[in-house]
């Protein structure tokens, strides 16, 4: 394929709730240093949360952070890193050829849920109510900011695609350098639910809201104990480029894109549907020209749920049958569900296998649930391989979609 | 409530709404616009902020009111004593 087909990683800046910076994430992941902790939720009291700690006014002015919103602040933060890690400086860039592709699960909760609480606060004063309202809770609001920060005048909007969102994310921003429309493309997810009680509450009330005396505990993915999901926020933003382009300027390529599928369950609002995660991601590998062999690492959507866990489980076993060596790992055990952000979020935690060769494991796994028994599943200890050449990531959400992201190791 | 007592709540409005601005050095004659970077969406939320701490209503004609802190003092002294 010519080399302006190709589509290469060249960037990342994320923000997780156990590191702000690859190489801290990545540590965190092989050491299984949880990020998840106690936090007050309004009415609901305390509950098991992830939440990040990176330095918000490192890219953006106090002013501008307290007009937007905590997920624009996440997304300038990442943008802002992953420009930083590309070795881009803007020099010769056009930047209307520039787009910014964020995945979402969902987007102005927050900012509602706190209007409302004002108001009610105020005797019901609807005059309280924020001009900064719309602005916030515009759906492109996230990437938006990121343009405004960063002078970008090329394309931007949102991936509304539940907890998929950053899978999807990466996957427009591919699609969006192979059609020519950018040249340079910021793309990933983002998530600032853990911001809204709604979210909590509404997990809640599905009887799948994760809890444990030990936060750190709360998340257990697989586990027999496991007791539902932790809410986190996040954010993973890539610098895609074609190939041709990060060769031209020697860049530190971290990967190449070579297979994506998107697909509908097309059955339940929220129960998954094992058949089409299986179509999904054999639609991906074909996508990519691969053999099911060829897949060296498989990243688990796994967000704690008792249905959900064994649905994918049982898409994995089903998936890779004929595959002796493909290892599979999940990473919310340690970050919980990040949301829009954990697609890509995730995806960035194995992205040094290629060098390291090692498969981080999953955490919080004390007794394997037996309908949840995969071969080669990597938990609570890492696991050596000889080469890692090709991950596959996977990333599903409510409404039945579920999107698959292959990455291949780049030799130059 | 004196006058002094009425410039320090328009300037703590401020403060709050744009956090990287100096209100130390302003001059009281001149309009803030010129000597701070602030927007009209920044006179929105000192509108809002009057209403919500001080149960102060300006109306949209009366923001012109607003635009030193001279005239800030002059326009709120009555409507906050």
């Amino acid at each position: 394929m010519n080399d302006s087909q190709r589509i290469v990683i060249t960037g990342i800046g994320l923000t997780a709730p156990n590191g702000n910076n690859l190489s801290e994430f990545r540590s965190a992941l092989l050491e299984n240093k949880s990020g998840v902790r106690h936090a007050e939720i309004r009415y609901m009291g305390t509950q098991a949360a992830g939440l990040c700690e990176f330095d918000e006014f490192k890219y953006q002015s106090k002013k501008l952070r307290r007009r937007g919103t905590r997920a624009g602040s996440i997304s300038i933060y990442c943008a802002n890193e992953a420009l930083a890690d590309s070795g881009i400086n803007w020099e010769g860039v056009d930047k209307t050829r520039v787009g910014v592709y964020l995945g979402i699960t969902e987007h102005g909760n927050v900012e509602t849920e706190n209007e409302i609480f004002e108001m009610h606060q105020n005797n019901l004063d609807w005059k309280l109510w924020s001009p900064h309202h719309n602005p916030r809770t515009v759906a492109n609001s996230p990437a938006g900011e990121v343009t405004l920060n960063m002078g970008i005048t090329g394309p931007h909007y949102t991936l509304g695609s539940a907890c998929a969102g950053g899978n999807v994310g990466l996957i427009q921003g591919l699609q969006q350098l192979i059609l020519g429309e950018v040249d340079l493309a910021f793309a990933g997810g983002i998530s600032e639910s853990p911001q809204t009680f709604g979210i909590f509450a509404a997990f809640a009330a599905q009887g799948a809201l994760a809890h444990h005396a030990d936060p750190t505990l709360a998340s257990r993915p697989m586990d027999k104990k496991r007791n539902g999901i932790v809410i986190s926020e996040g954010g993973a933003i890539y610098t895609l480029e074609r190939l041709s382009d990060a060769k031209a300027r020697n860049a530190k390529i971290y990967g190449e894109i070579v297979g994506y599928a998107i697909n509908s369950d097309a059955s339940d609002f929220v129960n998954p549907n094992s058949t089409r995660q299986v179509e999904c991601m054999h639609k991906a590998i074909k996508r990519a020209g691969l053999e099911i062999r060829d897949i060296d690492i498989v990243n688990m959507h796994a967000t704690g749920t008792g249905a959900g866990d064994i649905s994918e489980s049982q898409a994995v076993r089903e998936a890779f049958a004929v595959s002796d060596k493909t290892y599979v790992n999940f990473t919310k055990g340690h970050i919980g569900h990040a949301m829009g952000a954990a697609g890509a979020l995730e995806l960035a935690g194995n992205l040094p296998s290629f060098d390291d060769n090692t498969v981080h494991p999953g955490m919080n796994v004390t007794e394997l649930d037996p309908d949840c028994a995969i071969r080669n599943l990597v938990y609570e200890k890492p696991v050596k391989l000889n080469e890692v050449k090709y991950i596959l990531n996977n990333s599903f959400g409510m409404l039945g979609i579920n999107s698959a992201v292959i990455v291949k190791k780049y030799i130059g | 409530m004196t006058a002094q007592e009425v410039r320090q709540i328009v300037i703590d409005i401020i403060s709050d709404i744009a956090p990287d601005e100096d209100t130390s050095g302003l001059d009281d004659a001149k309009s803030l616009r010129e000597q701070m970077d602030l927007d009209s969406m920044d006179f929105l939320d000192i509108v809002m902020e009057l209403r919500k701490r001080h149960k102060v209503e300006v109306p949209q004609e009366d923001y012109p009111q607003l635009a030193s802190l001279n005239s800030c003092v002059a326009y709120l002294l009555p409507k906050l004593s």
